[in-house]
């Protein structure tokens, strides 16, 4: 039965449809997996009783005919940052180590209407906080897929736990969160797909916020269809987030496979510079070459000012997060390290609570707002931003989709990223945190394998709300490239 | 009448403006739906936001932004149509999400202003320089538990709103008067309690002085929390002497929140201004910004307006006759002015009658009594009004329909009841009253020969007598008309 793991959201539901298997089955066999995958360590908790009984529901509606989506009886994995109703949810934080929420956040409470079975709540970098899913108290991530000499490599970050156990067929899907690219680059690393939908399209209500106005969720699957089907299920308008949008979700897989036949598709200028790895520039190469054989139009585009998008998103997301992060001060909920005073209380609680990366984003975040700086660096960060967002709206009125690289590198090991400063780090999301601070959606794709074995991704970022348009794409890019997941 | 305070070096005026807090008349709280209710079982009405759970977020109460632009159209002000929820960051046991929601450089109401009257009776504009809403934060109790800090979060997110005066006040009486009608202008409009005492109402004050005919700011120093118009009062003229002996003495003056005994009457520092926290403020990414008025609910609320103290004074005037003055003291609570306005409506009632038994009897029995509303008085309005009624047809005289009221209170009976059990029926009856004064005229030869030689001022004896003689039940017009007749 082990091959059940391997069949995408759309395959199951047509087995479940068909009863040629019971999401039992199925769930079986991906618990099967996620003990096998430990070394991994993709998940920070196992969930495996209580999917089984969520299976044994689906799998009364399966036997009824009365199945609730195509997600009903599949097994999710749900990314430990999304709060879910008495199962524990840690932000791969100590600060959080024995949270157990009173609430579900709005997003799993519709993959679970869905029917959906949730296996277990996946690793992640602190707080969403890095590109490498290093930063977790829960230990590091290892990436499934290896180089060919063997050699280890990270998952990528934040949502490296997601990303591992859909390529390491741990789980048929996961929920990710991307705030600077943490669903993309790591689905890029692992080569599965993810895409974070625009800004506003899912609800925010009930996961553990890291930059609140550039947070956003999204599916991380083994397909570009899978990706289309649970998106929809995630996605909506709710009252209990103000900054969700009140526009209606179209039935993604209903135009899937229409595919680019007339669309523009852009290359902005700026990124075809000589700092380019040339495989990634191959890649991005290939992808521009299916798309045109499908009968797209290719365009240079420019984005004069994405050589500022690091600067401000490393300026606003940790001022976001200073604030964010202050109600973990020991008083309600989480770990507290009692002191001599209320002040000293709170130095212990957060300073033994919060890992490194974390405590440095809290610091650069309070500090650009402190009086004094604040113009200089906050309000400057917000204006351009505008100018950001700008640079997409222009290149709009000429293309109906750009085309990028999704990171710089494939997927890098532990001991290189050692050699890593903080700010090279940070140059990691320089393709992706751009999309994030615009607000738009963009899809993250595997299309071409590198010389040292591992999946290079490619990134499609579309208009506002027009997720429909990144979906045929990356469809395309998915059928006709070089890559091939197993 | 300017409040001057004399220096040795030379004579200083004070410069006052009020930030007042008030929260917001509404069910649920700023950011949730959780009842706003003051009191009750600690954290019994605490949403998960509140308590500033992960993942948790805020979504604006759209009652609360309304209470806030009526609240602003009262105070005569501009309702901006965008204004910005900004993140105010401190750290504090009670202030679950380590920031407050408040407004900052963007507030929802700016510029208005309220008419005080001053003593002499002319009126002074106060300039109001903004009104903001923020939600309020939970309750430290560090005195129940030994070693322990108690939290009680049921005012956590709570509304509030900030109302910031100019500094255009010059003495502790205006400030009073300005907190006076401003608390008049929250419950007229009943976006706010106004009750002080349960901090409902909370004022904070920066005083400051300057020698007369300057025209500087000097330091000032924010006295907090201070819960009575009486305490404000009292507060402000300490701190501007304080001020006034620290100039005198070479000293200065350093920009402080100090807090007001209110036993020793003194203000003391609270913390100095170094301590001050950097609040880092910036707009709250969790709420849609700008938070946008309408055209359709500002007409909405305009709508909803109701009659101001202001515009019901003229009213007062014009329809029922009253004095300027009785008009103005029957609306400066609302509550008053309505009652008064139930008890005319009462049939063969006199307005100017009732006025004067609201503002004079019935105002010192509830002082006496320490009543704080006037409808808890067993005088309802309908006692009230059905009184000066039968003032009118001659039942009763206004000796008695005074002496009425506090037997009302003391039993609860209508007034036509006590009248008929202890027989205070006004005695019209001429001859009755005839039979009286003849009895009197009798008895005081003397008197009636000096006011028959011209001593006219004894003409008001014979009056007393007559009514001592029948227990004030005499009709005074009738004892006038018979006295002069027989005293010719």
């Amino acid at each position: 039965m082990a091959d059940l793991t391997s069949l995408s959201i759309a395959e199951l539901s047509k087995g479940f449809n068909n009863k040629e298997f019971s999401s039992t089955e199925v769930t079986k066999a991906y618990i099967e997996n996620m003990e096998k995958g430990r070394k991994y360590n993709a998940f920070i908790t196992e969930t495996a009783e209580h999917a089984l009984k969520q299976a044994q529901e689906s799998d009364k509606r399966i036997v009824s005919g009365s199945r609730l989506s195509d997600l009903d009886g599949v097994p999710l994995g749900i990314k430990d940052l999304f709060c879910t109703e008495d199962i524990r949810t840690t932000a791969a934080s100590r600060i959080l180590e024995n949270f157990i929420p009173p609430y579900e956040s709005t997003v799993t409470s519709k993959l679970l209407q869905a029917g959906g079975v949730f296996i277990g709540k996946t690793n992640l970098d602190e707080f969403a906080m890095g590109g490498a899913n290093l930063t977790s108290y829960f230990g590091q991530t290892i990436n499934p897929v290896k180089r060919q000499d063997g050699t280890e490599v990270v998952t990528g970050g934040s949502s490296g736990g997601s990303a591992a156990a859909v390529a390491a067929d741990m789980c048929a899907a996961a929920t990710g969160t991307d705030t600077g690219g943490s669903i993309r680059q790591p689905a890029a690393f692992c080569g599965i797909v993810g895409i974070k939908p625009t800004y506003g399209r899912c609800s925010r209500y009930g996961i553990i916020a890291y930059a609140s106005s550039l947070d956003q969720a999204g599916p991380m699957t083994k397909t570009v269809e899978d990706a289309a089907i649970m998106l929809e299920k995630m996605a909506g308008f709710d009252e209990f987030d103000s900054t969700s949008a009140d526009i209606a979700v179209p039935y993604f897989k209903a135009s899937l496979k229409n595919g680019v036949k007339g669309l523009k598709i852009g290359m902005p200028k700026e990124f075809l510079n000589n700092d380019l790895n040339s495989e990634i520039a191959s890649a991005w190469q290939e992808g521009k070459e299916i798309l045109e054989k499908a009968g797209a139009e290719v365009k240079e585009i420019s984005l004069p000012n994405m050589k500022y998008a690091l600067a401000t998103y490393y300026i606003i997301a940790p001022a976001e997060a200073s604030s964010n992060l202050a109600r973990y001060d020991g008083v309600r909920f989480g770990l507290r390290v009692d002191g001599s005073s209320l002040d000293e209380m709170y130095e212990n609680t957060r300073s033994a609570g919060f890992g490194a990366e974390v405590q440095r984003r809290i610091m650069i975040g309070t500090y650009v707002l402190s009086a004094g700086y604040y113009d200089a660096y906050y309000l400057k960060a917000l204006n351009v931003r505008k100018l950001i967002r700008q640079d997409y709206i222009n290149a709009f009125k000429e293309v109906d989709a750009i085309l990028t690289p999704v990171a710089p590198t494939t997927a890098f090991t532990i001991e290189e990223s050692k050699t890593f400063d903080p700010v090279t780090n940070y140059l990691q999301d320089a393709f992706t945190v751009p999309v994030n601070l615009a607000k738009l959606p963009a899809i993250s794709v595997p299309v071409k394998t590198a010389a040292n074995g591992l999946p290079i991704g490619l990134q499609l970022i579309g208009k506002d709300f027009d997720e429909e348009t990144l979906f045929k794409g990356a469809y395309v890019l998915e059928q006709n490239n070089s890559w091939s997941r197993k | 009448m300017s409040y001057i305070i004399k220096g040795r070096t030379c004579d200083y005026e004070v410069v006052i403006g009020l930030e007042v807090h008030c929260q917001v008349i509404s069910n649920a709280k700023l950011f949730s739906g959780a009842s706003a209710a003051s009191g009750g079982t600690p954290n019994d009405h605490v949403a998960f936001i509140d308590a500033g759970f992960p993942g948790m977020l805020p979504v604006v109460n759209k009652f609360c932004v309304e209470q806030a632009v009526k609240t602003g159209l009262g105070l005569n002000a501009v309702i901006n149509k965008e204004s910005v929820f900004a993140r105010k960051n401190y750290f504090y046991a009670d202030l679950p999400q380590g920031y407050q929601i408040s407004q900052f450089d963007k507030p929802i109401v700016g510029n208005g202003y309220l008419e005080i009257e001053l003593e002499d009776g002319s009126t002074k504009k106060i300039g109001i320089e903004r009104l903001h809403l923020e939600q309020d934060a939970g309750k430290s109790i560090h005195d129940m538990l030994p070693g322990k800090s108690c939290i009680d979060l049921n005012r956590s997110g709570v509304a509030l709103m900030e109302i910031v005066s100019k500094p255009d006040m010059s003495s502790p009486y205006e400030a009073g008067a300005y907190l006076t009608k401003l608390r008049s202008i929250v419950r007229y409009l009943e976006t706010c309690d106004g009750n002080m005492n349960e901090g409902s109402m909370r004022c904070d004050a920066n005083v400051s002085v300057r020698p007369v005919g300057s025209t500087e700011l000097r330091t000032r120093c924010e006295i907090k929390n201070v819960n009575s118009i009486r305490y404000l009062m009292q507060a402000i003229e300490y701190e501007a002497n304080r001020h006034v002996d620290a100039y005198d003495n070479g000293e200065e003056i350093y920009q402080e929140t100090r807090l007001f005994n209110a036993h020793k009457k003194e203000t003391r520092s609270m913390r100095g201004k170094e301590n001050a926290n950097d609040y880092r403020y910036f707009p709250d990414p969790d709420l849609a910004f700008p938070l946008i008025v309408t055209d359709e609910l500002l007409e909405k609320v305009k709508n909803s307006m109701p009659e101001m103290p202001d515009e019901k004074s003229k009213r007062f005037m014009a329809d029922y006759k009253l004095s300027e003055d009785d008009a103005k003291r029957l609306v400066s609570e609302k509550s008053v002015a309505e009652y008064f306005e139930e008890a005319v409506k009462e049939k063969g009632s006199d307005a100017k009658k009732a006025a004067a038994l609201i503002l004079v009897e019935l105002a010192a029995i509830m002082g006496e009594k320490q009543i704080e509303n006037i409808r808890d008085l067993k005088t309802t309005a309908s006692r009230l009004g059905r009184i000066t009624a039968l003032v009118e047809d001659g039942t009763i005289g206004l000796r008695i329909a005074k002496e009425l009221l506090p037997m009302i209170e003391e039993t609860d009976k209508d007034p036509e009841t006590i009248i008929e059990e202890k027989g205070l029926k006004q005695v019209s009856d001429t001859k009755e009253i005839e039979k009286i004064i003849d009895k009197i005229i009798a008895d005081n030869p003397k008197n009636v020969e000096e006011y028959k030689a011209g001593k006219e001022k004894l003409f008001g004896f014979f009056v007393g007598q007559a009514m001592k003689a029948t227990q004030g039940k005499a009709n005074p017009g009738i004892i006038n008309n018979i006295l002069k007749e027989k005293l010719k």
